[in-house]
């Protein structure tokens, strides 16, 4: 996947009334990717977009496009167009106009423009619909419309504000496919914004996980999910279990009591670490085999699998497994090397990843929308 | 009860329309006493018609009207998007008193003050006369102002933020994009306020009085006619501007009732 990048950001500051919102950001955008930037609200993910469309100057650093600063070029002038996300559809045209609003604007021959829109409404499932007014038009129609209306422009990069965060979830699903088929259909960079890291994994070539102004990590889905960076990264992609431990030598760490193998070197030896196991990748096995134990303290049964909270030595730790077991049992738990994975200790450390206070019911409060698959 | 709030309304309506339901019975009256119906006849109207002085104070209430309501339409369209954008709640709070007070403010008090005003600015201009068709338009169009902001006003409230960036972002120059998306999607908000300000001009009496000169309009010359004898051309005259107004009023409910429909639509 070596290719030119075709957006750049360097050393982006930007602070709106003094509080700082985006923190010497430099970030690489590839030609031709589906990059998504996924943070919790506040992170600066959509400060970040409309920079890149041009509704926004940064206070500091450079925003390059196809290797040209544009700093100070108006929107109206950038070659990238945006799907807003509560669509900003205009209400007193009917769908074709919409669509053709961009097409007029240069002053495209009427012919083209038919062409292009019939296209385009095509393209969106929507053929038919030209006529129809956009207040008739369902949440997922009105996106289908603003997906047609910016790509008829043929921007070299999409710009996508958290597009499907007013749809339900199952025509949510059902856009993130077909989003990420138009994609490749018309091999466009597009760069999405969204809190929901489901969302992210399963469309991106690559995530950027941001916070607090700043980028935490950026990778392909999986290094995200298996290889994240801090406890921040661990915590905001999936659950995890995390503890502090200390890396006795190369591919050996001690945490929770017990030493274990690893796959991860290049630590200074005895050096605290923050340790991180998913809650599918720990085997529950018989107390006199494990290699920690506990007692558990919650059972929840999810469908596919359980959801267990082990107390071990005052840590609750999350598991999930297929196996049923009850409130009280004392169990082992068994940890593959390479379920284990090591980070550097970071401003993160110790705010995440203890089960102590977990409560499905408060999580669902906190994040309706999300579904473990 | 019910029969009782009938009767009620019915006694509001009537003590509301009797006098003007009088004056239109008598604006037909054959003769010219104003308290015996004689026979019908539509003289005073056939007079009016042949009556140079009052053709000509229709005239420039007619030019009043439509030339004020339209600047200040414009004007007060660009003054309700200026302050829509500023970001300073403070600032845009004294700005919308500032609009306001002139609304509250008694008309006697705006009418002599504007007279003050313009004759201190035509001496100072050196001018032999300082009242008259410039003046009077500029007092019209200073109380017409408000009332177009705030039906322009709602409206921009309601338009969705993003619908400018949008236009932006699909290739308009800002100037570009306030006319293509900004005005279509307030322009029920400037129709009500444009027919706001062309009634709120053809009917005023006191303002004019004190800043037209001789560039008398309509409701002056009526209130002349009334000084020396009330006949009942007057009630033609008075009859003509009501059923106007009347018009005006019942286009406006039906303009703004359209536009809250539609409002109302796209919430749900």
């Amino acid at each position: 996947m070596q290719k030119e990048n075709i957006v750049e950001l360097k050393d982006i500051s930007v602070a709106f009334d003094g509080e700082t919102v985006l923190d010497s950001l430099s970030l690489d955008i590839k030609d031709k990717e589906f990059i998504t930037l996924l943070g919790p609200s506040g992170c600066g993910k959509t400060t970040t977009l409309r920079l890149i469309a041009g509704f926004l100057e940064p206070d500091e650093g450079d925003v390059v496009f196809e290797g040209k600063k544009i700093n100070g070029v108006p929107a109206y002038k950038r070659q990238v167009n945006t799907i807003f996300q509560r669509y900003a559809l205009f209400p007193h045209l009917n769908v074709y106009e919409n669509v053709a609003f961009g097409l007029r604007i240069k002053k495209t021959p009427e012919k083209q423009i038919k062409e292009k829109v019939n296209e385009m409404l095509k393209l969106v499932n929507l053929s038919g619909f030209e006529k129809r007014s956009i207040g008739t038009l369902s949440g997922g129609q009105q996106q289908r419309v603003a997906i047609a209306r910016a790509i008829a422009n043929h921007p070299k990069v999409l710009l996508l504000d958290e597009p499907l965060a007013a749809l339900d979830l199952k025509l949510r699903k059902d856009m993130q496919k077909e989003l990420k088929k138009i994609q490749e259909q018309l091999g466009i960079t597009f760069i999405f914004v969204t809190h929901d890291q489901e969302e992210a994994l399963t469309m991106s070539d690559r995530v950027v996980v941001m916070d607090g102004g700043k980028i935490q990590q950026v990778g392909t889905p999986q290094d995200i999910y298996n290889e994240p960076e801090n406890a921040f990264v661990a915590d905001f992609i999936g659950e995890s279990n995390i503890v502090d431990g200390i890396m006795l030598k190369d591919y050996f760490v001690e945490f929770s009591g017990a030493k274990f193998d690893c796959l991860d070197k290049g630590f200074a030896p005895n050096e605290a670490v923050d340790v991180v196991v998913r809650p599918e990748d720990v085997d529950i096995v018989p107390e006199n085999t494990g290699m920690l134990t506990g007692v558990v303290t919650s059972v929840s049964f999810l469908g596919v699998h359980y959801e267990i909270i082990v107390d071990i030595g005052g840590f609750k730790w999350m598991i999930q497994t297929t196996d049923e077991h009850f409130v009280d049992d004392k169990v082992g738990l068994y940890i593959e090397p390479d379920a284990i994975h090591i980070m550097k200790k970071s401003k993160y450390s110790g705010l995440y990843g203890d089960y102590s206070s977990y409560s499905e019911e408060l999580d669902l409060l906190s994040e309706p929308q999300e579904v473990e698959e | 009860m019910k029969i009782l709030s009938r009767l009620y309304i019915g006694l509001i309506l009537f003590f509301l329309y009797a006098p003007v339901l009088v004056m239109i019975v008598f604006s037909f009256n054959s003769s010219s006493s104003v308290w015996v119906f004689e026979g019908f006849s539509p003289q005073w109207y056939l007079g009016l018609i042949s009556d140079s002085v009052m053709l000509t104070a229709l005239k420039h209430t007619l030019i009043i009207a439509v030339l004020s309501a339209l600047i200040s339409t414009v004007l007060g369209t660009a003054a309700a998007v200026g302050i829509m954008a500023i970001r300073n709640k403070l600032a845009n709070k004294l700005i919308m008193s500032a609009t306001n007070i002139p609304m509250m403010n008694a008309d006697i008090v705006t009418g002599i003050s504007l007279m003050l005003l313009f004759i201190f600015v035509g001496k100072l201009l050196g001018l032999t006369e300082s009242l008259g068709f410039v003046t009077v338009l500029i007092a019209h169009i200073t109380f017409n102002l408000p009332y177009v902001i705030l039906s322009v006003m709602p409206k921009l409230k309601q338009t969705d933020a993003n619908l400018h960036e949008a236009a932006l972002d699909l290739g308009c120059t800002p100037v570009k994009a306030f006319f293509k998306v900004i005005l279509p999607s307030i322009s029920t908000g400037i129709a009500t306020g444009m027919i706001m300000a062309f009634t709120l001009s053809l009917d005023d009496f006191v303002i004019s009085y004190f800043t037209c000169g001789h560039y008398q309009t309509l409701p002056i010359i009526i209130y002349n006619m009334t000084k020396k004898s009330v006949t009942p051309d007057t009630y033609a005259l008075s009859t003509l501007i009501f059923i106007v107004i009347f018009v005006l009023l019942i286009f406006y409910n039906m303009l703004s009732s359209k536009a809250e429909n539609k409002a109302v639509k796209r919430r749900v």
